[in-house]
């Protein structure tokens, strides 16, 4: 049974259910416990969920030192880049620590947190920074984008033996869609595939996932089906379900919302490349976000970062429709 | 300390000392690879306190960990084997000198960057709290940790959560190359936790009878669910910074007056003038541990060097 629920709602759910199955499992951050976290509190007291101050460092290795001492911390950091000002835990001290200890010890934990809120919020909290988490090994990173997805992909972070960075989109906080009932699991590295079609193979994440099946809708009245797959997880990252599409369209088009130069696209691109350059039949085009700071105003916001318009337009050019998009 | 204690803290000391100056020389010929840290002056803080832990407390240390590792009950011969990246290592060659491991006796780790391991003992306290139990969380830091926004911010949840940590600041007077005059205008770490309300004290660190007398008072109170604590140990780095290190940042101590702050030196005078030991079984307490450094070399050079499969086995849970 399956009802419609915000994404959001669906991130809590999985909690919640982790939560009373399994008492290990602990839930803190800043603002957690207050009047509008309460049902966590009342159902699971204020020893299991717990308030935090201001200190992200301190948040995180403590996750690390529980999650050693066997217990299942989920670690409410509101937004990725607050991640920042504890990298070193992130991504040198937790990720570390199993292979450092020559398999000795498991690091099960979940690093939760918002991202590309880009709606005005400007250069420091509009970010998708996934890269600086991939490159990682012994972390594992992961960027639901349904609700049914984010609910399931929280269950499977937090049963997980290993760090977890769990990506939630902003922007698609308030979106609704069917979301299984009760205990309900997706696996880690296993890519779904949103659209079928023979002509072009989209790869999207995230909030660009709607993005790619819009224009999908787009190329469709143009007779050109495109196939669209989210990799729901960026590490673990599904390349077999990439490169069977690519041998069936032959065609390439990576839409990711971070930055050029630090979009897992390149790192798929670059494994497409090496494994299934024999293929394609058209270089790859990766539709991005620039280069850029996300900027404040509007019009200049929406310059930056890729859209429906951008992602047709370099579908249209890896098929010889139309000249290749700057 | 009774004298059984001080005999145990006098054996762990000769131990440390012992495997430290053979690391050294085994690290200039070349035989231990990497980067080395060793604590030689500084044994008095890792026996004083780790000798009264139990293995189901928590043990945190920095880049120079040898002696806590071993203090914490880290068998000798796989320590060494790690310090020579052997299969047989305690983290089969995977950690080295800066990140040893050994979960069996509660030694959580280590970490190269300074105090980062410091929060993590946060969670191992806290976890301690959650279940009931007695164990407890203890880490040693430098006192160039001290500065870092990590460490205070450690001090700070500690104290909120009242957690049963006893933070254990090993203060030599020198972060890496730098004297604390370069970096703080707060002369005592023990200072620097005031705001937080909870114990502190500073001891002087190379008299073990101080360091076990005021750590174990901490201990006992951790025990009972109180928290956090700190204490701060003046100590003495005897060599530089890293194995190697030409330490022209200082001068070194006169060797008649090293042997007055020496905490070997000073226990074993003090323990053959109580009677507890005449000279012949205090030299026999440190053959007893040359002897354990030796067959801990020969174990690591017999060692093999691990598979190539295990960087793969170890990467994820």
């Amino acid at each position: 049974m399956s009802r419609e629920l915000p994404y959001i709602a669906a991130i809590d759910e999985a909690i919640h259910q982790e939560m009373a199955r399994d008492e290990t499992v602990l839930y803190y951050g800043q603002n957690l416990a207050t009047v509008e976290n309460a049902p966590f509190v009342s159902d699971f007291g204020a020893d299991r969920v717990r308030v935090t101050p201001i200190s992200e460092t301190a948040e995180i290795g403590m996750a690390v030192g529980a999650a050693m001492a066997g217990l299942r911390p989920v670690v409410e950091l509101y937004m990725a880049e607050f991640m920042l000002v504890a990298m070193d835990q992130v991504t040198n001290e937790a990720p570390r620590m199993r292979a450092m200890s020559g398999g000795q010890v498991k690091v099960p934990l979940v690093l939760k947190a918002g991202y590309g809120f880009a709606a005005g919020w400007a250069g420091q909290h509009t970010g998708v920074i996934t890269n600086m988490f991939l490159g990682v090994p012994g972390l594992k990173v992961v960027a639901p984008a349904t609700p049914a997805d984010a609910k399931g992909l929280m269950a499977t972070a937090i049963r997980d033996d290993d760090p977890v960075v769990f990506l939630h989109h902003y922007l698609l906080t308030l979106v609704h869609g069917d979301v299984p009932e009760g205990e309900y699991l997706v696996p880690f590295g296993q890519a779904s595939v949103r659209r079928t079609g023979g002509d072009v193979t989209l790869v999207a994440t995230g909030w660009m996932v709607d993005r790619a099946l819009a224009a999908a809708e787009l190329l469709a009245g143009e007779g050109i089906e495109a196939e669209v797959i989210d990799p729901r997880t960026l590490a673990p990252l599904d390349m077999p379900t990439i490169l069977s599409s690519v041998e069936k369209t032959g065609r390439l088009v990576l839409v990711d919302q971070a930055p050029r130069h630090s979009a897992v696209s390149g790192v798929i691109a670059g494994e497409v490349a090496e494994h299934g350059f024999g293929l394609l039949k058209a270089p790859i085009v990766q539709v991005t976000a620039l280069d850029a700071t996300v900027p404040y105003s509007e019009p200049l916001e929406a310059h930056v970062l890729p859209d429906e318009d951008r992602i047709a337009s370099a579908v249209r050019s890896v098929l010889g429709t139309a000249p290749v998009a700057a | 300390m009774n004298s059984d204690d001080a005999l145990r803290v006098l054996a762990t000391m000769e131990r440390i000392r012992h495997f430290e100056e053979r690391v050294a020389r085994l690290k200039l010929a070349g035989e231990v690879f990497g980067l080395i840290h060793v604590s030689v002056g500084q044994e008095g803080v890792a026996a004083g306190t780790c000798t009264q832990l139990r293995d189901d407390d928590a043990v945190y240390s920095g880049h120079r960990a040898h002696g806590h590792a071993l203090a914490k009950g880290a068998p000798m011969n796989r320590v060494m084997a790690e310090l020579m990246g052997r299969e047989t290592g305690l983290c089969r060659g995977m950690g080295g000198s800066m990140h040893l491991v050994d979960v069996e006796h509660g030694f959580l780790g280590a970490t190269g960057v300074v105090g980062g391991n410091v929060p993590m003992a946060l969670g191992s306290a806290l976890a301690s709290r959650l279940r009931g139990e007695d164990s407890v969380a203890v880490v040693f830091f430098g006192d160039g940790a001290a500065q870092g926004g990590h460490v205070l911010e450690t001090f700070n949840l500690a104290s909120l959560w009242q957690l049963p940590l006893i933070l254990v600041c090993e203060n030599n007077g020198f972060a890496e190359f730098t004297p604390r005059s370069a970096h703080t205008v707060v002369e005592r770490v023990s200072d620097a936790v005031a705001p937080y309300d909870f114990a502190r004290e500073t001891v002087d660190g190379n008299d073990v009878r101080a360091v076990w007398s005021s750590f174990g008072g901490f201990l006992e109170r951790a025990r009972t669910g109180e928290g956090p604590f700190l204490l701060e140990c003046l100590t003495h780095r005897l060599s530089g910074h890293y194995v190697g290190d030409p330490a022209a940042y200082r001068e070194a101590l006169a060797a008649d007056e090293w042997r007055k702050l020496d905490p070997i030196v000073r226990l074993r005078t003090s323990l053959i003038e109580d009677g507890t030991l005449d000279e012949a079984a205090a030299d026999a307490i440190a053959a007893e541990a040359i002897a354990e450094v030796e067959a801990a070399e020969t174990f690591g050079r017999d060692s093999a060097y691990p598979p190539e499969s295990l960087t793969a086995e170890v990467a994820y849970a």
